[in-house]
């Protein structure tokens, strides 16, 4: 049986060991905030921190995370008040809102590896993850509002 | 230890008590279709609740009850901001309180970019009845007369008295009642006496997206429910199940059974359902279960076919609809002294919207529960009434946020399934469609082809022009009833033309639809975020660019000639006031921003183009100016820079305006350089992003977006920004090389090929 942390709880799901992490969040710990969308890890909606990184939980089976700690978007901070998450309220970011658990978290890697990105590597780094609603000038614009605020935190 | 997070989902959200009271208030008038009247609430006297489209509390809180489907536009904030504004709510008490269907609701459609244009003026007055009914019980409250009372942020004011609305509501008698003609009689606010519309807010859907705690209609979990996922036939039409073999799933655990679906509403003709106790199980159950179809009799049927089938109806004088038709146009060509013909050509598109298609239905008490996001609750359910075989008095769809619509959601199709396998199964089924299904299932916006010709005189002066327009046509296969007739008497979708009746003058016009019946036949044609205007706009702007060339004359200058308001292009009331003379300066504003007529770097160029946004009763005036810059050895093109300018009129949210027009934008951006499929042996040739490749982060373009200041009547702004782009660009890239390109997508390899082709 595949044990890991979920959010900074231990959790032991029964779900076969071959399964989707992505599934398991959503459908048998009942976390839904990590979404869906493509299922072969283009789209990044389901995007996870795995022991602090970004990665596609659609693609991730079970058996992988092993004694893993796992972040959602639930997760990424108690109040839900995280930089990123304030600067994509500032700028009024989101519109279906769907991929933005995912475009949130794929953002908080890249501002650890880039804590000053610059438009290439927002460009490569969120290049993974679509925005079907094409609100991509305000991701832009959310990541580096929240980037100097995350500057000096630590890792 | 898992429980605790169970409860986190969506199990915990709690009915409020605010709900319930509605939906009590509710029954007393559910025969109400559309019923304006005001008159107190009967479910408590500490709810004031003076239409159906908001309600006031004791504490002087306003629900705003929206009948829209919110699906990135924000439009449940715009809505409210409507109503706060005339009923000069304090915005801060303001929250919304998104509706199941129910008739009382009049018909539920959130589509056509409508949802401003075609609510302000009813909420507009919706809150002026409530502004002067509870003036009137406050000033009985406070004894003075009315006169000198007046309302501003929650609050009744006479010199030094005040009282909010709270207090007015539990103490006072609000009561009055007004008829559906008092209420449209009612006048609205003078402009320059708004405080809330066209001020800068924040969306009240916003912060539940950055968290984690938005509700989609993927999210849906009722207790008992089984997975399930569809097997798509080989043809969306004529498909029929010979036998199901399932003996490989038997040995997936979780694998419950499959069910081939009856329809008498022949939605989905040839579906099973494979159901699973989880969905992944249920993924895999539907890959290990084979179905033997006989395929309808489509399945050979191509992109090209569809195309050549279109070329040939075109080819044809006589056929389709005339949707303009003066008189004289066939002497202005005769008569001309030179002519300019030419045929453009789109490609078939995915909606793809992000959340794929979803339903779970459950059957509680004889009524029929579906929970999903939808866009056309009023279009599924009479379907779904006839596929059960219950009342639509039976049907009632929960509302969720869409994680995305751009019109797939206003064909509710994918209800059906779900409602067949619940009532089969008699215990609530969860549908969900992996991306391929999806896909594979779209209703995607059709190839289209499109012939133009103009008329010159001898001093280059247009004298005619003709606009012979096919594709597939939606509003025939899923709304027949909605079309128009033509002048020649003949139905037409409406939205599958529109574009072609533009306001230039250009002499004798004709426009003529085409409802190209192989595509109808081979797919189902959807409705998709701009529809025909995405497509029809293509061929007029880069027609007009063409024109112009040949003219001699600058594309900005051409164009502002025919712009001159007269005859039927003068506009009026109420959304097309000023009429081509603004769409004239929404061009002027465009070409002034992006510097028209500068100089540009070696394979650079800037390109021009126009549009209404989607129907002459609702002209959005667009104008927008793209700078690209064409790699000769790899045919690449950048798309380095969109100028847009647009005058919607009143603009009531303008944050949820703007982001409107970049996300509009960049799918236009998307679909003429990016995005595009074809159909292979009757199904869509791509169905994930392995090779479906929709515009992405590195690919935005700087944007320079410029409304115009007006006061105008407000029309809609969520699709006008797709229909400009692609012409923009198309004229762009011939100004770059010299070489027009009239068929989009435009990929490095059609422009590698047209570059290397002999001039």
């Amino acid at each position: 049986m595949t044990s890991f942390s979920l959010n900074g709880q231990p959790v032991s799901p029964q779900a076969p060991e071959d399964t989707p992490l992505l599934w398991v969040i959503r459908d048998e710990l009942g976390l839904k905030g990590t979404k869906f969308g493509c299922g072969i890890g283009e789209c990044g909606a389901c995007t996870v921190h795995v022991n602090g990184r970004a990665q596609r939980s659609c693609v991730t089976p079970l058996s992988a995370i092993n004694g893993a700690s796992i972040t959602t978007i639930e997760g990424l901070d108690p109040a839900g008040q995280h930089p990123l998450q304030q600067a994509w309220v500032e700028t009024q970011t989101p519109q279906c809102g769907y991929c933005q658990s995912g475009q949130i978290m794929q953002a908080a890697t890249l501002l650890k590896d880039f804590p000053n990105p610059t438009d290439e590597d927002i460009n490569a780094v969120m290049g993974g993850n679509l925005c079907r609603c094409m609100a991509y000038i305000r991701i832009r614009k959310a990541i580096l509002l929240a980037a100097p605020k995350l500057r000096g935190t630590p890792a | 230890m898992n429980n605790m997070f169970k409860s986190a989902g969506l199990g915990a959200t709690p009915v409020s008590r605010r709900r319930f009271l509605i939906a009590s208030a509710g029954a007393s008038v559910m025969f109400g279709f559309l019923r304006p009247e005001i008159a107190l609430a009967d479910a408590t006297p500490t709810m004031f609740e003076p239409t159906i489209w908001y309600s006031i509390d004791g504490e002087g809180n306003v629900t705003v009850n929206i009948a829209k489907a919110e699906m990135g536009q924000h439009v449940g904030t715009a809505l409210a901001r409507i109503v706060a504004d005339e009923l000069e709510a304090d915005w801060s008490k303001v929250s919304l309180n998104y509706v199941d269907s129910d008739p009382k609701w009049g018909p539920m459609i959130t589509g056509g970019s409508w949802s401003v244009n075609t609510s302000f003026a009813m909420l507009s007055q919706a809150g002026a009845a409530g502004r002067i009914t509870i003036i009137a019980a406050a000033a009985k409250l406070m004894r003075v007369p009315a006169s000198s009372c007046m309302a501003q942020s929650g609050a009744v004011v006479s010199g030094k008295k005040v009282i909010a609305y709270g207090d007015i509501i539990t103490r006072g008698q609000v009561g009055r009642v007004f008829t559906a003609d008092e209420l449209a009689k009612l006048p609205m606010k003078a402009p320059e006496d708004r405080h809330l519309i066209g001020f800068e807010t924040t969306a009240i859907d916003i912060p539940n997206k950055t968290d984690g705690k938005a509700v989609y209609g993927i999210d849906a979990e009722l207790p008992g429910m089984v997975y399930a996922r569809p097997k798509i036939p080989p043809t969306r039409n004529g498909s029929k199940v010979n036998s199901v073999d399932d003996s490989a799933a038997k040995t997936i655990p979780g694998y419950l059974g499959n069910l081939v679906l009856d329809d008498p509403s022949e939605t989905v003709p040839g579906w099973v359902m494979v159901f699973a106790d989880t969905y992944p199980a249920a993924i895999r159950a539907a890959d290990a279960v084979n179905v033997d179809w006989t395929p309808g009799p489509t399945a050979n049927v191509s992109e090209q076919d569809i195309l050549d089938h279109g070329a040939a109806l075109i080819a044809s004088p006589t056929g389709g609809s005339l949707v303009v038709e003066d008189p004289g146009v066939d002497a202005a060509f005769a008569s001309a002294k030179s002519t300019l013909e030419q045929t453009y050509t789109t490609a078939s598109v995915l909606h793809f919207q992000l959340e794929p298609l979803n339903a779970l239905a459950v059957e509680k008490d004889g009524i029929f529960e579906i929970h999903t996001g939808n866009q056309w609750q009023s279009l599924i359910i009479p379907v779904l009434s006839t596929a059960l075989g219950v009342g639509q008095d039976k049907i009632v769809l929960r509302t969720y946020l869409l994680g995305g619509g751009f019109g797939r959601r206003l064909n509710g199709d994918y209800i059906v399934p779900a409602a067949l396998a619940t009532k089969a199964l008699g215990k609530p089924v969860k549908m969900v469609c992996t991306r391929a299904d999806d896909a594979r299932f779209d209703s995607i916006r059709s190839p289209s082809v499109q012939t133009l010709r103009m008329a010159f005189d001898g001093d280059n002066k247009v004298t005619a022009m003709s606009h012979v327009a096919t594709a597939g046509w939606p509003t025939l296969i899923m709304s027949p009833a909605v079309m128009p007739k033509g002048v020649n008497g003949v139905p037409y979708d409406p939205f599958s033309i529109s574009g072609a009746d533009h306001w230039y003058d250009v002499g004798a016009q004709r426009a003529r639809a085409i409802t190209n019946d192989l595509a109808n036949r081979s797919f189902r044609p959807g409705w998709l975020r701009s529809v025909g205007p995405g497509w029809t706009n293509w061929a007029v702007e880069s027609f007009m660019d063409e024109a112009a060339h040949q003219a001699g004359v600058d594309p900005v200058a051409f164009r502002l000639a025919m712009l001159n308001g007269n005859g039927r292009n003068a506009g009026g009331p109420p959304s097309a006031m000023g009429g081509a003379l603004r769409q004239a300066n929404v061009l002027k504003l465009a070409a002034q921003n992006a510097g028209w007529g500068q100089s540009m770097p070696k394979d650079s160029g800037l390109g021009i183009a126009t549009t209404f946004g989607q129907d002459r009763a609702m002209p959005t005036w667009v104008a927008c100016v793209a700078q690209v810059r064409v790699n000769r050895d790899t045919g690449l093109v950048t798309l380095e820079k969109l100028t847009l300018v647009v005058d919607a009129g009143t603009i009531v949210h303008p944050d949820g305006a703007l982001a409107q027009v970049q996300g509009a934008a960049l799918w236009g951006a998307s679909m003429a350089l990016h995005e595009g499929t074809q159909i292979v042996g009757s199904q869509v040739a791509d169905t994930n992003l392995d090779t479906y490749t929709p515009l992405r982060m590195a690919d935005v373009p700087e944007m320079d977006i410029t409304f115009v200041d007006s006061t105008e009547f407000p029309c809609g702004l969520g699709e006008p920004g797709t229909t400009v782009v692609a012409p923009a660009i198309g004229n762009a890239i011939f100004a770059a090389t010299g070489i027009r390109l009239r068929h989009i997508p435009i990929r490095a390899a059609d422009m590698r090929n047209a570059l290397a082709a002999p001039a």
